[in-house]
């Protein structure tokens, strides 16, 4: 068995070892959040963080998990509240079609962790792996960068 | 879904890693899963045993110097350690993605020896040395000496690259293109790794490499040569197309390629010059 956590979740999963993490978190673990789109690295949509570290999971061979911390799309809301970086998506159209937006979602996360009010330019750069064919982007550049800014322009202690 | 049913032999440090390596020469190397992933999934390699070598974690980081690099550090490590040169860590942001990055490795990237991977012509142009072990021992190969043919190294079947040791290189300047259809995620076209050290205004060493323009990575030697003993002189980029050997492929034309390695050569050395 291979062990480690989802979403503050305690699992083992008996996945061959060079199984696509994508895979097991979808078809074992049943979090379809993680969407599957180009399967070989190009488009984002599989994004989850590893030890809060942002990955595609169509890359990860689920050995490599093996003791780590994994964060899913599923695991943003907390005590049945939205993160705000979905909040944001909600306010200003960042989701259309919506396969891509679980990967922007997490990648979101992770720049917002790192760098809680980001410039244009950083969300771009950031998100430079993560496509999507709807929206053309700029709706998503809205709401990352604005995400931690509350509606009346104050920065939220979140 | 592919899943590969090859056993995986997981090492967590370099000793267990050389032991597995010495009793399976014929296993897949593992680290970022980057490029093997891939690979798996267009059934283009089918492992019999992989060597899984990303728990090892003595091989990952940087010396507080910048000069010696774990085969394990990442993309992401590389670009934010403030001891990497400016242009490596200039590279190191043109990998992939932000999530690709995150993952692959510089060591991957040179043992898996694609001649469009995009560190390897910096390797060159910086005179970098392979740290390579083996239960047998340790030896040290100059990046020249080290991508013999087409996705073909040194590295003997029962062999690691574990580290990447770097020269103080003072003043000498150091560039890096990367020309690809867009700046993310591109597989380049052309790369440039180059280096110049100049004194009262005359080039006395030059070091030029290209990726994706031969079957490896190559310094142009004729280029180099151009340079040495003159002001930085722009039409030495023209030797170019005595130094490489394009091919047409699925990302460009030969054509397109010698163009376009003799431009970013030229713009590299005016950029220089014009400092």
């Amino acid at each position: 068995m291979i062990r480690f956590t989802v979403n503050d979740r305690d699992v083992a999963v008996s996945a061959p070892p060079m199984s696509r993490l994508l895979d097991v978190l979808r078809e074992e673990l049943r979090l379809t959040g993680s969407k599957e789109g180009c399967g070989e690295g190009e488009c984002g949509a599989c994004t989850v963080l590893i030890d809060g570290v942002a990955v595609t999971s169509c890359l990860v061979p689920v050995i490599q998990a093996e003791g780590c911390r994994l964060t899913t799309v599923e695991g943003l809301a907390s005590d049945g509240r939205l993160h705000p970086v979905q909040e944001a998506f909600i306010r200003c159209g960042g989701a259309q079609c919506g396969i891509c937006t679980p990967g922007f979602l997490v990648m979101a996360k992770e720049l917002l962790d790192r760098s809680p009010h980001p410039t244009r330019e950083e969300a771009r750069e950031a998100l430079s792996g993560n496509l999507c064919r709807c929206t053309g982007y700029q709706k998503i550049i809205d709401a990352v960068t604005e995400a931690l800014v509350a509606p009346n322009g104050s920065a939220d202690a979140r | 879904m592919l899943a590969s049913a090859a056993p995986v032999h997981r090492a967590h440090t370099l000793a267990e890693a050389l032991a597995q390596r010495a009793a399976h020469p014929h296993a897949t190397l593992l680290a970022g899963g980057t490029d093997l992933m891939v690979f798996i999934e267009l059934g283009s390699v089918a492992p019999t045993a992989i060597i899984d070598l990303w728990a090892c974690r003595e091989l990952r980081g940087i010396t507080t110097d910048g000069r010696t690099i774990g085969a394990l550090t990442t993309w992401t490590d590389l670009a934010r350690h403030a001891a990497i040169p400016a242009a490596l860590r200039e590279c190191a942001r043109t990998v992939g993605a932000p999530q690709i990055q995150n993952r692959g490795t510089v060591g991957g990237n040179i043992v898996n020896a694609s001649p469009a991977g995009d560190s390897l012509p910096l390797w060159l142009a910086l005179d970098a040395i392979f740290e390579l072990a083996s239960v047998r021992g340790t030896r040290h190969v100059p990046a020249s000496e080290f991508w013999l043919g087409y996705r073909k190294t040194a590295l003997a079947t029962d062999e690691l690259l574990t580290r990447v040791h770097l020269h103080p290189h003072g003043d000498d300047r150091l560039g890096y293109r990367k020309v690809g259809t867009r700046r993310a995620q591109a597989i380049s076209k052309v790369v440039l790794g180059g280096r110049l050290r100049l004194r009262d205004g005359i080039v006395t060493d030059a070091r030029v490499a290209l990726g994706s323009v031969a079957a490896t990575p190559i310094r142009a030697r004729h280029v180099e040569a151009a340079l040495v003993g003159h002001p930085i002189d722009l039409a030495a980029a023209d030797a170019v197309t005595r130094d490489i050997t394009p091919i047409d492929d699925i990302r460009s034309t030969a054509a397109y390629r010698n163009t376009v390695a003799r431009n970013v050569i030229r713009a590299w050395l005016s950029e220089e010059a014009g400092r």
